[in-house]
């Protein structure tokens, strides 16, 4: 090789922040806009959260969502944001991960890909629950 | 009441709920369940839901400054993640077998722990012996301050594990960060600088809440009527916090006022709690 490439700490530190800052901003948006959208469609009704009854119909699938942001229904971009934003932390892990492999450092790559199993698992978890 | 006055009113409320929580270091999302539950009557599972959103969007913003910065010890962070996602994962799937009573008890006992937490004081405490599952883990580390780079070594590594699976159970119960509980391993278990452990803590919270996040957006505990405003005041309220505390430095009687109120909030969830109300 002519060069080395060679990934630092610090390096990681850079890149880290700035998926945990362009996450939480953009998912932010997302859920600011759909919050315009869904209160100027339903600003006027009566809010009732007294009993626990899960979420409406439309947002509960994946794919319900994504037919709810095109038809832009407010709670369904809120939705999406989100998720987005739970998404933030986790995208942060794979981030990780990818820099411990660049700075060979198995131990740590073994670590990050045992936080992300953890993850997966309580995902599915909850859709059987 | 009116979806826009109900949206208006979690908005003010959250804003406060987060420039206080970032101003003592307690969080945004711990005094969200008690408002959303006693004074707006929310039921206490779309509560919880907001509140791990909001938990997650302000451990991200900050975490993603204090970064930069180089004070968070991201190999300690990723270690201890996995005993506080485990554990996050482990308190959600609980959370349906315990009766919201219960849940609303055990969360005013770790607000007032915490409001406890968040008066004592902090000292710098920099420890260099070495601990044989710190070398293997590559868990010690150094910080900038002031007077220039500090190293500093982890101790008792195994009791902070399970102290970190307990704060992760926590975290997933009952909808919080449980940054008190983390700070608390960290600081007196593992004996990490304070400014260390604060921040590390904060890297951590994110990962935590999104493992349980997961299992509640599927149970439908996140409600996006109520978690927009929610996350929306938090985050930015947390922020004008963070502004503000880089102009006044000592903010000892804030947190005296910030404690009185968690404590009041928190009883008011045992009593509710303990009649069966909530």
């Amino acid at each position: 090789m002519a060069q080395k490439i060679s990934f630092k700490d610090t390096d990681m530190q850079a890149v880290i922040g700035w998926v945990l800052r362009i996450g939480v901003i953009v998912s932010i948006s997302i859920v600011f806009l759909g919050g315009i959208i869904f209160l100027y469609r339903h600003g006027h009704e009566i809010a009732d959260h007294k009993k626990f009854v899960g979420i409406p119909d439309f947002i509960r699938t994946p794919g319900g969502i994504i037919d709810g942001v095109i038809g832009i229904r407010g709670q369904a971009i809120i939705q999406f944001g989100i998720i987005l934003l739970i998404a933030t932390p986790i995208l942060r892990v794979i981030f990780s991960t990818i820099g411990f492999v660049l700075e060979k450092d198995r131990l740590y790559v073994c670590i990050s890909l045992l936080v992300l199993l953890i993850i997966f698992v309580s995902t599915i978890s909850g859709h059987a629950g | 009441m009116s979806v826009i006055i109900f949206t208006l009113i979690i908005l003010i409320g959250s804003y406060f709920a987060g420039l206080l929580g970032s101003l003592t270091g307690l969080g945004g999302g711990f005094v969200i369940i008690p408002l959303l539950t006693l004074v707006l009557h929310v039921d206490i599972h779309y509560a919880i839901g907001a509140s791990l959103v909001s938990v997650i969007a302000t451990s991200s913003g900050s975490a993603a400054a204090y970064v930069r910065e180089g004070i968070t010890n991201i190999r300690l962070g990723m270690f201890l993640e996995i005993a506080t996602t485990a554990g996050a994962m482990t308190g959600a799937i609980l959370a349906v077998y315990i009766p919201t009573h219960y849940i609303a008890i055990l969360l005013g006992v770790i607000l007032i722990f915490s409001a406890i937490m968040s008066l004592r004081k902090k000292a710098e405490q920099i420890v260099e012996e070495p601990n044989k599952w710190a070398l293997k883990l590559k868990l010690n580390s150094s910080y900038p301050t002031a007077q220039g780079t500090v190293n500093y070594s982890v101790n008792k590594v195994g009791g902070g594990f399970v102290m970190m699976i307990f704060a992760g159970i926590l975290s997933g119960l009952l909808g919080i960060g449980s940054g008190a509980l983390k700070v608390l391993a960290m600081d007196t278990i593992m004996r990490i600088p304070f400014k260390v452990s604060t921040t590390t803590s904060n890297f951590m919270i994110g990962v935590t809440a999104a493992a349980s996040a997961v299992v509640y957006l599927q149970r439908g505990y996140i409600d996006p009527g109520i978690s927009m405003p929610v996350v929306i005041g938090v985050l930015i309220g947390a922020l004008s916090g963070s502004k503000i505390l880089v102009h006044t430095q000592s903010s000892g009687w804030l947190r005296w006022v910030f404690a009185i109120v968690v404590t009041f909030l928190a009883s008011q969830m045992i009593y509710n709690g303990i009649i069966g109300k909530i």
